[in-house]
């Protein structure tokens, strides 16, 4: 057992998770949504990000794109929520909120896609 | 191999980058768990941005300020951890940044990934030149003189450096890497479309076997100039079609026994395969008495063989005679000695050649030899360039430089592949013929060696001759050679072979029609050849050369006359 790969698959998966569990819920409900869920999402997408950095193969370069596109859509809805908070006075509405929820559930199928390829890597050294 | 330096980089960041996002998350959730309160006495807590924006002005230590509101106590003591951590991680991705661009593994991706980059702008065709020693430093000087881009690879990083700091006619792009490396070749743009061949003149026989043997097998279309200076190495190379193996011992051994037997075709020789726009010399001929080799290595066993084809005299004076091999009669010594010299006849004898490994010990034997006997022929073999400056002062009849051997070989088969061909039919021709040619020669080079080059007759080099040919008039010689813009002048150049399928015709008559498919080799000077290619690119200049009319052209005019012929 490799420690390197448990904690590479660690992360990848801890990342699809926490943005699982964020984006569940009533889309427009910020009851259901919780900040520091988001924070977490963002911050172990980054971690696993970093993580696929240097990889020279063909998988390894789209787990990588997987991962930005990921963090970019997390970003981007902690970006909004901010906007909507703090920089105008429009606050949680529904509208904003379910544009969040879905920016997350984008970065959510980008998630699975890289825990889809990981399996696919890791069924094939098995072979 | 390009693609290196990015995956170093992200691979070197890796944990940095890590070590950034922990200390950023740990910091954040510090500074949002710690209640504070605001000057109303209401509690408050930091919110997501409060905390990005404290980190974003504290973590790369641009300054502090307790915003929104002062901090209570408590809220300072865990704050202190959170401006530390993100500092201190910073300043370990800073550091290994640093780092990373001293590494000299890091660099050498870095060099090695310019050096593609730079080969694959190259849009000409070029030549990949192994070895930039004496003779490969000759090559690239000639080549880029003569407009034809080199890349360069030597397994001696100082070289390299050394190419960059030539004062070349263009860039050249050097790579420290060893030739051997089939990847180093590719780099140097073996795979390239435009890449026209490879010149292998690295100092060790079997690196350049090597460079041969890959180039046959990865584009055998290229053509492939290795120098060989064992007659082993030689063979193995011919054995699979190595294009043009230069053995510098050889080809002067074979040069000298010509310049003994016929001194004028040995002229010739010299000075249609001499370094272009160098001083046309007039050395003097080597004598037909006896000669003392001192030295009977490859250099003196090459000459060796020579003399006995041309049945000359000569004493070996050798070292270890066993060892060499070296045939009765030989004297044992170094030939650096008055006795040795004297034992071999150094009285009686009319040349003196130096032919060991040392340059010192060659000087030596040529001085004394000088001393014992005033009228001697004396060549010596020059081992290093650097060593140039003490030949010249010793006022040699004949210095033998194979890096300059095998540069001006090499250039000669490059820049103008007929003209073994030619010097090999000037060989079957008689005195009188060689000193008319010479004549010739000096006559349009101007006191110095001239350019030769190569003229296909088609619609690349010579578009109007096959213009005015299609349209019926006959394009002579004579027009090709004349100067475009003085009053029928000749241009300094002389046609010297003109090659048809049919038949090949040395020093052609100026009166002989051109026909499309023709080659030619042409010698003269810079401005000849300049001037011969205004004429054949000019469709007017030539076409008043052959006709003497002179009309207006352009798109134009052509569109219009060829409008009212069809109407």
């Amino acid at each position: 057992m490799n420690l390197e790969k448990v904690v590479f698959g660690f992360f990848i998966l801890l990342a699809l998770t926490l943005n699982f569990g964020f984006v569940i819920g009533e889309i427009d409900n910020p009851d259901h949504h919780a900040s520091w869920e988001l924070f977490a999402a963002i911050i172990v997408n980054l971690i696993a990000t970093v993580l696929k950095f240097g990889e020279r193969t063909q998988i390894g370069a789209i787990l990588l794109a997987a991962s930005l596109v990921a963090d970019l859509q997390l970003i981007a809805a902690a970006v909004l929520w901010g906007v909507a908070i703090y920089g105008t006075e429009v606050g949680l509405t529904p509208m904003v909120m379910a544009s969040i929820v879905s920016l997350a559930g984008g970065a959510l199928v980008a998630n699975v896609v890289s825990v889809v390829l990981l399996i696919i890597e890791t069924v094939k050294i098995h072979r | 191999m390009t693609g290196t330096v990015f995956p170093i980089i992200l691979r070197r960041m890796r944990g940095p980058l890590l070590a950034v996002i922990f200390a950023y998350a740990v910091a954040m959730v510090v500074l949002m768990s710690i209640p504070g309160v605001t000057p109303d006495g209401e509690p408050w807590r930091m919110t997501f941005l409060d905390a990005f924006y404290f980190l974003a002005y504290t973590a790369p230590t641009i300054g502090f300020g307790e915003i929104p509101y002062p901090y209570t106590q408590a809220q300072r003591l865990g704050f202190t951890v959170a401006i530390y951590l993100p500092v201190i991680s910073w300043f370990y991705a800073l550091v290994t940044i640093i780092g990373l661009v001293q590494d000299p593994f890091f660099r050498q991706a870095v060099t090695e990934a310019r050096f593609q980059r730079q080969v694959r702008r190259i849009s000409e065709p070029f030549w990949i030149v192994c070895g930039f020693g004496d003779t490969g430093a000759l090559l690239v000087r000639s080549l880029t003189e003569r407009g034809f881009p080199v890349t360069v690879v030597d397994k001696d990083p100082r070289r390299i450096e050394e190419l960059a700091t030539r004062d070349l006619r263009m860039f050249v792009p050097g790579l420290y890497g060893d030739a051997n490396a089939t990847a180093n070749l590719t780099a140097a743009g073996l795979g390239q479309p435009n890449c026209r061949g490879v010149l292998s003149v690295t100092g060790e026989d079997h690196t350049n076997l090597h460079v041969a043997i890959t180039v046959r097998l990865l584009r055998p279309s290229l053509r492939v100039l290795c120098r060989a200076d064992h007659r082993a190495t030689a063979a193995n190379m011919a054995s699979f079609g190595t294009d043009h193996i230069v053995d510098p011992f050889e080809t002067f051994a074979d040069r000298l026994a010509l310049a003994i037997n016929s001194p004028e075709m040995h002229r010739v020789f010299e000075w249609l395969s001499g370094m272009p726009n160098t001083p046309l010399v007039e050395r003097p001929q080597p004598p037909k008495g006896r000669w003392l080799v001192c030295g009977y290595g490859r250099f003196g066993k090459a000459v060796c063989r020579q003399f006995d084809r041309i049945g000359a005299e000569y004493t070996i004076i050798e070292q270890a005679p066993e060892r060499a091999g070296a045939p009765e009669g030989n004297v044992r010594g170094k030939g650096t000695e008055a006795v040795t010299l004297r034992e071999a006849g150094v009285e009686s004898a009319a040349a003196v050649l130096a032919g060991t490994g040392d340059d010192a010990d060659n000087l030596s034997i040529v001085m004394t030899s000088r001393d014992l006997n005033p009228d001697l022929f004396l060549a010596a073999r020059e081992n290093q360039l650097a060593n140039k400056p003490l030949f010249k002062a010793a006022r040699l009849q004949l210095p033998v430089e194979p890096s300059y051997i095998i540069a001006t070989r090499m250039l000669s088969l490059i820049t103008a592949p007929l003209l073994p061909e030619f010097l090999r039919i000037a060989r079957g021709f008689d005195r009188s013929w060689h000193a008319r040619l010479t004549e010739r020669i000096r006559e349009v080079s101007g006191g110095v060696v001239p350019d030769i080059w190569t003229l296909e007759i088609n619609e690349e080099e010579g578009p109007t001759v096959v213009d005015l040919r299609r349209s019926g008039h006959e394009v002579r010689l004579r027009h090709i050679v004349t100067d475009p813009h003085g009053g029928g002048e000749r241009v300094n150049a002389l046609v010297l072979l003109l090659v048809r399928p049919d038949g090949v015709v040395p020093l052609p008559d100026l009166e002989v029609v051109v026909e499309p498919r023709d080659r030619l080799l042409l010698c003269g000077t810079e401005d000849a050849h300049a001037q011969m290619n205004w004429t054949l690119f000019h469709r007017n200049t030539l076409r008043f050369l052959v006709t003497g009319e002179q009309r207006p052209d352009g798109l134009v005019w052509r569109w219009l006359a060829h409008r009212r012929n069809t109407a």
